[in-house]
């Protein structure tokens, strides 16, 4: 870009920055209920501030070292708006509005030099449309990320080993087990026998949607390591569906107990542990 | 046969496993399966979907409901460009596996539905249909 154009540029920063917000307001999309017009503001006059000082610099790639601080503001700001929850196209708006500001503002200056004009526009177009793509793609980063964070909650509260008994613990399995999840269900499980010395384990898969030969297989597994812990296993919560599919399936569960409900696998826990439970006779009147 | 409603799905991940099954099990509901063949037609789906991403790295998957005599049923293929399966006959047998599972996956989903169909060509890939009908046992 010619000197003169970057410097006519800066000169104007101001009116730039007055209709680049103006454009922002008046857009129908503008989520005034998540940004304040004050926040605005400055997030445009920190941006507008250093493309133009970048631009002075007389380069115009976005990935040379003088940019290096433009493309810092705008993944902050998309990453701060995808956790906000701003849509794609309300954070694209962002930069694209720009561009409106930019032309209007060329186009009285250099109204008798059509080289100049052109020359500024095409230059400052690929630099827009390339900030764009990087706010794209920090957008959909800081999404991904969210994602991610819920993956990770999801799989720590959805194994809780309970202790239900002196000696007895309880593990309610909820959702699909795939390899990843016996993976933390068999370390907590594990993990739990040898702090609590508990002797019976209780897997209830009443919250398994599908038992397929690879979940049994994992289960099978399951139990295999607690009885190498010294502990045995139970399985409770199986439905008559279930049971169904993985007679058909072939599926052999014929060594390991298992039980329809959690009540009644506790119970059997109770015979193996030689606890009795019992009602008493109470004469206290209520 | 005709078929009423068709989608195809991509298979290349594991959650794409269970987007599979819940859509299988969406087409199951929508025909008024029991609860008894929802349940035997989504564990089918899953063994064979999970082969697929297993054994050829991922493949398509199209959902149907077909209806023959007056009967509504839920017809799956799945297709993949694997290394295919060189004896048909004995990857169809309980207890087989190269894979070091349980080897219930192929013969498993031909008991869980009621019609079963494999193609396999080495070197090309596989194709396998089942369909489970409402009133299927």
């Amino acid at each position: 870009m010619k000197s003169e154009t970057a410097a006519f540029l800066k000169k104007n920063k101001k009116r730039i920055l007055e209709a680049w917000v103006q454009n922002q307001m008046s857009d129908s999309t503008l989520r005034d209920d998540l940004i304040s017009n004050e926040e605005l503001s400055k997030q445009s006059d920190d941006l507008l501030d250093t493309l133009l000082k970048a631009v002075g610099s007389g380069e115009l790639n976005l990935e040379s070292e003088s940019f290096q601080g433009v493309t810092d503001i705008l993944s902050e700001l998309s990453i701060t708006r995808a956790r906000q929850g701003f849509s794609p196209r309300e954070t694209s708006m962002f930069v694209m509005s720009l561009k409106k500001a930019f032309y209007s503002l060329l186009d009285a200056q250099y109204k008798d030099d059509p080289a100049t004009l052109y020359q500024a526009s095409v230059e400052l177009n690929n630099l827009l449309d390339h900030m764009s793509i990087v706010t794209m793609e920090t957008f959909i980063q800081g999404r991904e990320e969210v994602i991610l964070r819920q993956t990770d909650e999801m799989n720590e509260i959805s194994t809780p080993v309970i202790r239900v008994w002196e000696g007895i613990l309880a593990l309610p399995i909820i959702g699909t087990l795939d390899s990843a999840r016996t993976q933390i269900v068999m370390e907590n499980l594990l993990q739990q026998i040898v702090e609590t010395g508990s002797r019976i384990a209780i897997l209830d898969i009443s919250g398994v949607p599908t038992v397929d030969s690879l979940v049994a297989q994992h289960l099978i597994k399951t139990v295999s390591a607690t009885r190498l812990m010294g502990a045995e296993c139970i399985i409770s919560g199986i439905r008559a569906e279930i049971a169904q599919t993985i007679v058909h399936l072939g599926i052999d569960l014929s060594n390991i107990n298992t039980k329809a409900s959690l009540a009644s696998a506790l119970k059997l826990a109770y015979s193996m542990l030689g606890i009795e439970v019992r009602r008493t006779e109470r004469k206290t009147i209520f | 046969m005709m078929t009423l409603s068709k989608e195809t799905l991509a298979i290349q991940r594991e959650p794409d496993v269970i987007y599979f099954r819940n859509k299988a099990k969406e087409y199951a509901v929508k025909i008024g399966m029991s609860m008894v063949g929802q349940t035997k037609l989504i564990t089918a789906a899953s063994e064979l979907v999970r082969n697929m991403l297993r054994y050829a790295n991922g493949g398509n998957a199209i959902l149907e409901i077909v209806i023959r005599n007056n009967v509504k049923g839920v017809r799956l293929t799945f297709t993949d460009k694997g290394p295919g399966i060189k004896d048909v006959k004995q990857a169809m047998q309980d207890g087989f596996s190269t894979g070091r599972s349980l080897g219930l996956g192929l013969p498993g989903a031909k008991r869980l539905s009621n019609e079963f169909d494999i193609k396999s060509e080495v070197g090309k890939g596989t194709t396998v249909t089942i369909i489970r009908w409402k009133n299927g046992l």
